[in-house]
C-alpha cells in the first residue's frame, strides 16, 4: 500500500506553503475583494514564474510534464490561501480542455502560453439559472462563428480566450469551441458574485469568430471528462480552504473568553470543531482517491471525482459557516476574515455543478459500474 | 500512489491466504458446538500453527509480526467464513495491559492461554455512577492482610458470563481526588462473591452484564501498578480500546441500502430513480469511501513503519451514526413493511430492523459520540479540556446524581 504523496511532492507542498504565506496572505484576498483589480495580477505572475501553471502540460508544449499528484498539492495550497487568481479557470478547465480535445495545431498554439501564464483561459458552460445540459444549450455555432450568451463565466472578464460549449445537431448534442475574447464579436460585462475575490463575467458572443475544439457532436462527453478532472482539483482547493476555516475557528475559540473562560473549553464549540475536522478528513481522504484516479487515468475516475466533489462541497460549506458561527457577531463583520471562506465555499460549490448535480452523477456512475 | 503490497507484504499475504484456505474449520468440525466452543476451536488452531495474536512477542505466543502484517492478516481472515471471536477484549485490551504492567511470571502464566483461547478475559470498568466519567467509579477495595476485599457493582461488561478472568479498576481511597484514589487489578471471574446478571437490551440481545461484587477477595499480587495508580494503568487499556474498535462494521451499508432501493418502489418506479434517495445514498457513499481511504492512508503509514495520523480517530464517530441513519432510511424505504421484524417476513431477513434496534448501542459503547468528539477536539485539535468542578476535591465530597 502506497497511498500517500512522495517525499518530493511533500517538499513541493512545503515550498508552496512558504511561497503563499509570504505572497498570498488574507490581506491580498481582501485587497482584491475590496478593490477594483479583478485578480491579484502580481501573485499570478509569480505563480506562473514558479511553473505552477505549467505543471501537467507536457514538455513538448513548454510545460513541466509533472503528474496530477503535483497539481493536487498545488491546488490544495492555493485553496488554503484562497488565492484570488484565475488558476482554476485557466489550469483545471481551459488547459484540460485543450489537452483532452485539442488538435496538434491547437495544442501548439495555446499550451505554451497557458504554461507560461501569459495567456489565461476560461470555461464558458452555463447560460442561465439552473442545471446546464446538452439539451438546454442555446449558444449556436457554425464552423467558424458563434453566437450566444454565457453567464456566469469565471474569469471571463480577464481571460484571453474561452472554451465555449455550444449546441450541436450531431452526436451528443454539443460541441466545444475556442473563442479568443479580444475581438469585435465579443462583449464582456463584469458581474457581481457572492465572492468578489474571484471575478466573473457575462460573455455575449455575436457572430464571434471561433474554432471547433474536438469533433462536432462530441462536446458533451468532453465536458463530462473535463469536469471529472476539474472536480478532483476543485476538491483539493476546497479541502485546503476547509483547513483554513478550521484554523480560524480554532484560534478564535482559544483566545476568545466568555463567562470567564476560553470558549474552546465549551463542548458546544469543541464538538462543532471536531465535526469540522471529521468532515474535512473524510473529504481529504476522498481527494486522495480522486488524485490517484486522475493521475492513473483510472476507470473509476467518474466515481472518484464525484465522491471527492460531494464530500468537499459538504465539508467546506460546513467548515465555513461554522467558522462564522464560532466567531459570533465579529464573524459577521466585514472587518473579520470569516467572510472569505464562507464566500469561496459556495462559489466553488456552484462553479462546476452543485452538490445535488454531483450526487446524482455519483449514483449514475455507480449504476454504470455495476451494470458492466 | 498505488494500492499494491510491497514484495515482502505480498509474500506474507500469500502465506496467510494459503494457510487460511487449508485450515478454516469445516461445518462438520463446528457441528454441535455453541459460539464459544466454535470460537475456541478456531483460536486454538491458529495458536497451534503460530497464527494467533501475531503482533505479540514470540515468548507470549505471538510471532513478532509488524502492524502492517496484522492488517494483512485481518483482511485475509475477513475473506473467510470463520467463527465469531469472543477474544476481542482479552486480546485487544486486557493482554496489552498485562504485558505493560504485570510481572514476567504472571505474563508467562496467563498470556499464552489468552493467545490460545483457552481462557477468555473481560474488562470491568463502567459502573452505574461511572460511564463516560469512568474515573467516578465507586466499587470499593479495602486492604485485608495480603488481600483486598471488593464490594460494589460493575455494568456493561461484555462477555462476563463466559469469561475466566477480568481486569478491573477499583476505588481504594475515597478521600483522595477522583483520579488518585483508584487501583487496578486482575481477577478470577469464578471467585466467590461475584454474581453476573445479563442485561437485556432494546435490540432483544444480551451482550452485556451487570457484575455484582460481595466481599470478593483478590490477592494483592494481582494488583497492576501501584496503589493509587489505577487511572494510569486504565489508560493503557483504553488506548487499546480505541485501537481495537473499528468503524461501524458490516451489516447495513451503502451496498445493502442501494440494493434495497432497486427492490422497492417510489411513485411506481424503483426508489433508486428518486432524486432524494440518490442524494442521500451519494452522501453515505462518500462517507464510506472517506473512511476506506482513511484506512488506506493509515495502512501506508504502517507499511512505511510510521504511526498512523489522527485521521484514524474518526472511524467510530462517523461509522456508528451512519449505521443508524442508514437503517432508519431503509425502514422508511420499506414504507409500512419497514415495521415488520420477522426473519421470515422482513426484507433481507430483518437485517435493517435488527440494525435499527442495535445501532443506538454502537453510538454509546466504547466511548459515546460525545466522548469521541471530545477526544478529537482535545487530542487532535489541541483544544483545552472542559473545566471540571470535581478537580482536586476528595472523591467522597464530589456531588453525585443521588445527592
Amino acid at each position: 500500500m502506497n497511498f500517500e504523496f512522495s517525499e518530493e511532492q511533500n517538499m513541493l507542498r512545503e515550498q508552496a506553503q512558504g511561497f503563499l504565506a509570504s505572497n498570498c496572505s488574507m490581506a491580498v484576498v481582501r485587497r482584491v475583494l475590496d478593490g477594483d483589480e479583478p485578480y491579484a495580477a502580481d501573485l499570478w505572475k509569480k505563480v506562473a514564474e514558479m511553473g505552477w501553471t505549467a505543471t501537467v502540460i507536457p514538455e513538448e508544449y513548454e510545460g513541466l510534464g509533472l503528474s496530477y499528484l503535483e497539481l493536487s498539492v498545488i491546488a490544495e495550497e492555493l485553496g488554503r490561501a484562497l488565492a484570488p487568481i484565475p488558476f482554476s479557470s485557466s489550469v483545471y478547465l481551459a488547459t484540460e480542455a485543450i489537452l483532452a480535445a485539442g488538435s496538434e495545431e491547437q495544442k501548439q498554439a495555446y499550451l505554451p502560453g497557458l504554461a507560461a501564464g501569459t495567456s489565461i483561459g476560461c470555461f464558458a458552460l452555463g447560460e442561465s439559472a439552473g442545471q446546464t445540459s446538452a439539451a438546454s444549450l442555446t449558444t449556436k455555432a457554425d464552423r467558424s462563428s458563434i453566437t450566444g450568451v454565457k453567464i456566469p463565466v469565471a474569469d471571463g472578464d480577464i481571460a484571453n480566450f474561452a472554451i465555449v460549449v455550444a449546441t450541436s445537431d450531431k452526436g451528443d448534442g454539443a460541441s466545444l469551441y475556442i473563442v479568443d475574447l479580444d475581438q469585435d464579436g465579443v462583449s464582456r460585462e463584469n458581474i457581481t458574485t457572492i465572492d468578489p475575490s474571484r471575478s466573473h463575467a457575462k460573455l455575449t458572443l455575436n457572430a464571434a469568430s471561433a474554432q471547433l475544439l474536438g469533433r462536432d457532436g462530441e462536446g458533451w462527453s468532453h465536458v463530462q471528462a473535463i469536469l471529472n478532472r476539474a472536480a478532483v482539483l476543485f476538491a483539493w482547493e476546497q479541502v485546503g480552504g476547509c483547513d483554513t476555516a478550521l484554523n480560524m475557528a480554532k484560534e478564535y475559540a482559544m483566545s476568545r473568553f466568555a463567562f470567564g473562560r476560553p470558549i474552546a473549553t465549551y463542548q458546544a464549540i469543541k464538538h462543532k470543531l471536531a465535526n469540522i475536522y471529521v468532515k474535512n478528513t473524510l473529504a481529504r481522504s476522498n481527494c486522495y482517491y480522486g488524485a490517484w484516479a486522475i493521475s492513473t487515468d483510472a476507470e473509476e475516475l467518474p466515481i472518484a471525482a464525484a465522491t471527492a466533489r460531494v464530500s468537499a462541497i459538504q465539508a467546506y460549506y460546513y467548515a465555513s459557516k461554522e467558522n462564522v458561527q464560532t466567531h459570533g457577531g465579529m464573524g459577521f463583520t466585514w472587518e473579520f476574515d470569516c467572510q472569505f471562506p464562507y464566500r469561496r465555499s459556495k462559489l466553488l460549490a456552484t462553479n462546476i455543478g452543485s452538490e445535488a448535480t454531483w450526487q446524482d452523477k455519483l449514483i449514475t456512475a455507480i449504476e454504470k459500474q455495476r451494470a458492466a | 500512489m498505488d494500492f499494491n503490497d510491497t514484495a515482502v507484504e505480498a509474500t506474507f499475504r500469500e502465506e496467510v491466504r494459503t494457510w487460511l484456505s487449508a485450515n478454516i474449520p469445516t461445518p462438520e468440525e463446528l457441528k454441535g458446538q455453541d459460539y464459544i466452543g466454535r470460537a475456541k476451536l478456531w483460536q486454538k488452531r491458529k495458536y497451534d500453527a503460530g497464527w494467533a495474536c501475531i503482533r505479540w512477542p514470540k515468548e507470549h505466543g505471538g510471532r513478532d509480526a509488524s502492524a502492517i502484517d496484522q492488517v494483512i492478516w485481518n483482511q485475509e481472515e475477513s475473506n473467510f467464513d470463520t467463527p465469531d471471536s469472543v477474544f476481542g477484549i482479552g486480546h485487544g485490551m486486557c493482554a496489552p495491559t498485562m504485558m505493560a504492567w504485570a510481572t514476567d511470571e504472571q505474563n508467562k502464566k496467563y498470556i499464552p492461554k489468552l493467545a490460545s483461547g483457552e481462557e477468555v478475559w473481560c474488562q470491568l470498568f463502567s459502573e452505574p455512577a461511572g460511564g463516560s466519567d469512568l474515573a467516578a467509579l465507586r466499587t470499593r477495595a479495602e486492604k485485608d492482610g495480603d488481600d483486598w476485599i471488593i464490594n460494589g457493582q460493575k455494568i456493561w461488561t461484555s462477555g462476563a458470563h463466559y469469561s475466566d478472568f477480568g481486569v478491573l479498576v477499583l476505588r481504594t481511597d475515597p478521600t483522595a481526588p477522583k483520579h488518585q484514589g483508584l487501583t487496578y487489578f486482575f481477577i478470577d471471574m469464578k471467585s466467590e462473591g461475584i454474581e453476573v446478571k445479563p442485561i437485556k437490551q432494546i435490540s432483544g440481545g444480551a451482550n452485556f452484564n451487570e457484575v455484582y461484587f460481595t466481599d470478593v477477595r483478590v490477592s494483592d499480587s494481582q494488583r497492576l501498578g501501584a496503589v493509587g495508580q489505577g487511572w494510569q494503568v486504565a489508560l493503557t487499556t483504553l488506548m487499546n480500546e480505541r485501537a481495537s474498535i473499528g468503524g461501524g462494521g458490516g451489516g447495513v451499508n451503502f451496498d445493502s441500502v442501494f440494493d434495497l432501493a432497486t427492490r422497492v418502489n417510489i411513485d411506481d418506479a424503483p426508489a433508486i430513480k428518486d432524486k432524494n434517495v440518490r442524494a442521500q445514498l451519494a452522501t453515505w457513499y462518500a462517507q464510506e469511501s472517506g473512511l476506506k481511504f482513511n484506512g488506506y492512508r493509515s495502512m501506508t503509514a504502517l507499511s512505511r513503519g510510521e504511526i498512523p495520523g489522527p485521521e484514524n480517530s474518526i472511524g467510530k464517530l462517523v461509522g456508528a451514526p451512519k449505521q443508524q441513519d442508514m437503517a432508519s432510511f431503509a425502514l422508511d424505504l420499506l414504507e409500512s413493511g419497514g415495521a415488520i421484524w420477522d426473519p421470515e417476513l422482513s426484507d433481507a431477513a430483518g437485517m435493517f430492523q435488527a440494525t435499527y434496534m442495535a445501532s443506538p448501542g454502537l453510538r454509546i459503547a466504547g466511548g459515546t459520540d460525545e466522548i469521541m468528539a471530545n477526544i478529537i477536539a482535545e487530542r487532535v485539535l489541541g483544544l483545552p479540556q472542559d473545566i471540571r468542578v470535581d478537580k482536586g476535591i476528595p472523591f467522597n465530597e464530589v456531588p453525585t446524581s443521588n445527592s
